[in-house]
């Protein structure tokens, strides 16, 4: 089995809500899926919940009783797929829930996300994995997996039951939130994953070296007198990580990757031949260290936003393919924790209805980054765990987003869907904006303001 | 309009003189039998420290007082932040009373800035965890502007934990700012990385120090040794303490207190002329009462409206006759008697 092969997990199983399939015929819009050969003006029918029907623009037609909707000056795109996200569910549903993060999913255009088990309880049992996937199956608006931690309550030392986890549903596993600190221990796990057959997700940082850290160790850290973290805290761990993975001959996932040195340390560990795959966040792509001069808490997260270098290096890695998927690592907190000075504040950023018009607002539009290839990046997350890739072509289950590229609007105006504020792009004027999502051959997100008429 | 003094960063160097001038007008009145200008009647001057502090807190409130402020002082001992109260309840709280100023001293980066977004009130950043002094750096500016006279080109050295020093960060900015060259130095483990950013060089040993005018020499704090940055207080004492051997004669020695005696300081130097750590405590008062003055009373807005002036003219602060400084500052006639003020 070539390293390749092994980046793409086994085929998984994802929860959602039962809902009507869609009928929908959208009209003349942008149609964009690189990997479909598709980029131009279009009609794509949606029908049963799959893609019935491409052609070119005005040329089919609505079947009885089917939506038609003027997608004249829209975009239509595979839905995103989000690897990374906190739902906070169980333990802190004032934060977010299984209903409302899905629901701010599918407001950001993605037709699928993965769910991170730092919850409290952790998700280190199958009663407690089992019980979220019947929650979602009663409340999720978008297709949601859910990984289970690497280690018992994420304490680094025992494994957990992987192999009856990745039977119950495990997408794959992880202590996100904390990294692994043995390696060790982590050996144990790249040798158990023979058995449960997931990829492990690793959150990479030494906290020997992130100390008490609570921003980038930089320029800015040093204007403020606020303890930083350095990029080696995370490069050295995902090459370390990456050499196990290597030597072991194991499958894992660089979550969050924040640093220049991360991105040269994974390309050259895929250029070993190592089984390994990497994420970046909008926020670490669009925003750098400056960005917290004003000691915004909105904007402390971890890893902390870095250098622009970083910023620039991480952007080279999406574009060269080094990093494989946009993953937003959103992370709701409830507005009294972030109303704490900076060092106190909890780390994290909301980021799901936000990602897209983010990268498109600081990447696109100044040219850095070409649309098709900010498409590709955003719905790639999935087939790292074993996921479709969602695709406008004929016959796949309906994953769509309709998007329009020339909406203005700013961050936290118009209120969000999840239940945490605490975006760090808030307040800020970002250009496109989400109209219509179809996730699993539903429709799962339709902008108040979106146009649609009968047919 | 409502103003603050939350980082040196926001002063330009004339707003700096400014306040440096206003202060030695302040050194007058610090100078007569009743050490007290009606300038702030019937204002209310808040101070709210989340740490432990003598000088800072204690300077605040006399120069309040001398301005004629009420003052409150509120501690986090037998205040209800022990009973967990975030600190934006506390200031909505505090707010209540309707305070012209608060004075916030706190652990952690930020403290300042979040206070004057959740009060009407003005703020006076009194150090924010490791970040910022700014009425240190400015009083620090003040004695050695009065004992040399021109800031301009000289040479100051900084020695000692700057990582963990909020002084250091101020002072690196002030002193730039007048026009110094400003050296930091110091062990290794206890310079931050980037720290030449703030426009200041960097060196690890004394070697150089000769070039100094000014030997500004920061606190060491003995947790720094349980947290392993030094080896031992005999090795950092060996290599950066300034005692006489160091010391040359035409160098200025300053320190903003508390010294650790036979740590950064040697007793020799402490007490030598040289020295300007007792000058530098005296200059708190004048100098706070001259930003408290600058934030409140100061200003053109303030004195053509509450003076009732069609000309704008600034109401002179030093002025004894209480009637007329209660009608500069307040805006309105009130009948006070003539005598020295309380």
């Amino acid at each position: 089995m070539s390293a390749a092969d092994r980046r793409t997990a086994a085929a998984v199983e994802l929860d959602a809500r039962s809902a009507p399939p869609a009928c929908l015929l959208v009209r003349g819009a942008h149609l964009l899926d690189t990997r479909a050969g598709l980029d131009g003006p279009g009609d794509l029918l949606v029908r049963e919940g799959r893609i019935a029907e491409v052609g070119s623009a005005g040329a089919l037609a609505a079947p009885e009783g089917c939506e038609e909707l003027d997608g004249t000056g829209l975009h239509a795109f595979p839905a995103f797929f989000d690897p990374h996200v906190h739902l906070r569910t169980p333990g802190r549903e004032d934060e977010e829930t299984v209903e409302s993060g899905t629901r701010a999913a599918a407001a950001g255009g993605f037709g699928g996300i993965l769910a991170m088990p730092n919850t409290e309880p952790v998700v280190d049992t199958a009663p407690v994995l089992l019980s979220l996937r019947e929650r979602a199956r009663a409340e999720a608006h978008v297709p949601v997996g859910f990984l289970a931690a690497i280690t018992h309550a994420q304490a680094g030392t025992e494994l957990t039951e992987m192999a009856e986890l990745a039977d119950t549903g495990a997408v794959a596993f992880t202590d996100d939130g904390l990294p692994v600190r043995s390696a060790g221990v982590l050996r144990l796990a790249l040798q158990y994953q023979r058995l449960a057959g997931r990829p492990l997700a690793l959150h990479e940082e030494d906290p020997g070296l992130s100390g008490p850290g609570a921003m980038h160790e930089g320029a800015v850290s040093a204007l403020l007198g606020v303890a930083g973290i350095p990029s080696i805290s995370e490069s050295t761990m995902v090459a370390r990580d990456a050499a196990v993975a290597g030597y072991e001959g194991g499958r894992v996932h660089m979550q969050h990757l924040s640093a220049g040195e991360s991105v040269e340390a994974v390309a050259n560990a895929k250029a070993r031949g190592v089984a390994v795959s990497a994420e970046a966040s909008p926020h670490h792509l669009a925003l750098a260290e400056d960005d917290v001069r004003a000691l915004d808490t909105a904007r402390k997260m971890n890893p902390p936003l870095r250098a622009e270098a970083d910023r620039v290096a991480l952007v080279e890695g999406l574009r060269s393919g080094a990093i494989d998927c946009v993953a937003t690592d959103h992370a709701p907190h409830a507005r009294e924790e972030k109303e704490e000075p900076f060092e106190l504040a909890p780390m994290g950023t909301t980021g799901l209805e936000t990602a897209f018009a983010a990268l498109y607002t600081e990447l696109v539009v100044p040219g850095v980054l070409p649309l098709g290839l900010v498409v590709e990046r955003m719905t790639a997350g999935g087939a790292l765990f074993g996921v479709p890739v969602p695709t406008l072509r004929p016959e796949a289950e309906a994953s769509v987003c309709l998007v329009d590229l020339e909406a203005r609007w700013t961050v936290g105006e118009t209120g969000y869907q999840s239940r945490s504020i605490n975006s760090c792009f808030a307040g800020r004027e970002l250009v496109s904006r989400v109209r219509l999502t179809v996730a699993r051959g539903a429709v799962a997100w339709r902008e108040p303001a979106a146009a649609a008429s009968p047919a | 309009m409502k103003r603050s003094l939350l980082s040196i960063e926001d002063l330009a160097r004339g707003d700096i003189e400014r306040i440096l001038d206003r202060a030695e007008s302040f050194a007058e009145v610090s100078g007569r039998a009743i050490k007290k200008v009606p300038a702030l009647r019937g204002r209310t001057v808040l101070n709210l420290f989340y740490e432990a502090s003598t000088r800072t807190s204690s300077s605040f409130e006399l120069a309040a007082k001398r301005l004629s402020a009420d003052t409150v002082s509120v501690s986090v001992q037998g205040s209800s932040v022990e009973k967990g109260e975030s600190l934006k309840d506390t200031v909505r709280t505090l707010s209540a009373y309707d305070p012209a100023l608060v004075v916030i001293r706190s652990p952690w980066a930020g403290a300042a800035e979040l206070v004057a977004g959740w009060t009407p009130a003005g703020v006076v950043n009194a150090g924010d965890g490791k970040r910022e002094h700014p009425t240190q750096a400015l009083l620090d500016l003040y004695t050695l502007w009065r004992r040399v006279g021109r800031l301009d080109g000289l040479k100051v050295w900084i020695v000692g934990d700057v990582l963990h020093s909020r002084v250091a960060r101020s002072n690196i900015l002030a002193f730039v700012r007048m026009g110094c060259e400003v050296t930091v130095a110091g062990p290794p483990t206890l310079i931050p990385r980037e720290i030449g950013s703030l426009g200041c060089r960097v060196r690890s040993s004394l070697d150089e120090l000769g070039e100094a005018d000014v030997v500004y020499a920061l606190r060491m704090q003995r947790e720094r040794m349980e947290d392993a940055f030094v080896p031992s207080l005999r090795e950092y004492a060996e290599r950066y303490q300034i005692d006489a051997r160091r010391l040359q004669s035409h160098q200025i020695l300053m320190h903003p207190g508390p010294v650790n005696r036979g740590v950064e300081l040697s007793a020799e130097v402490i007490d030598s002329p040289q020295a300007l750590i007792s000058q530098q405590v005296e200059s708190g008062v004048v100098v706070r009462m001259a930003v408290l003055y600058e934030l409140l009373a100061s200003g053109d807005e303030v004195s053509a409206a509450a003076s009732g002036r069609a000309d704008g003219a600034v109401p002179d602060p030093l002025a004894s006759d209480p009637g007329r400084a209660v009608e500069a500052v307040r805006g309105e006639r009130v009948a006070v008697p003539v005598g020295p003020s309380r």
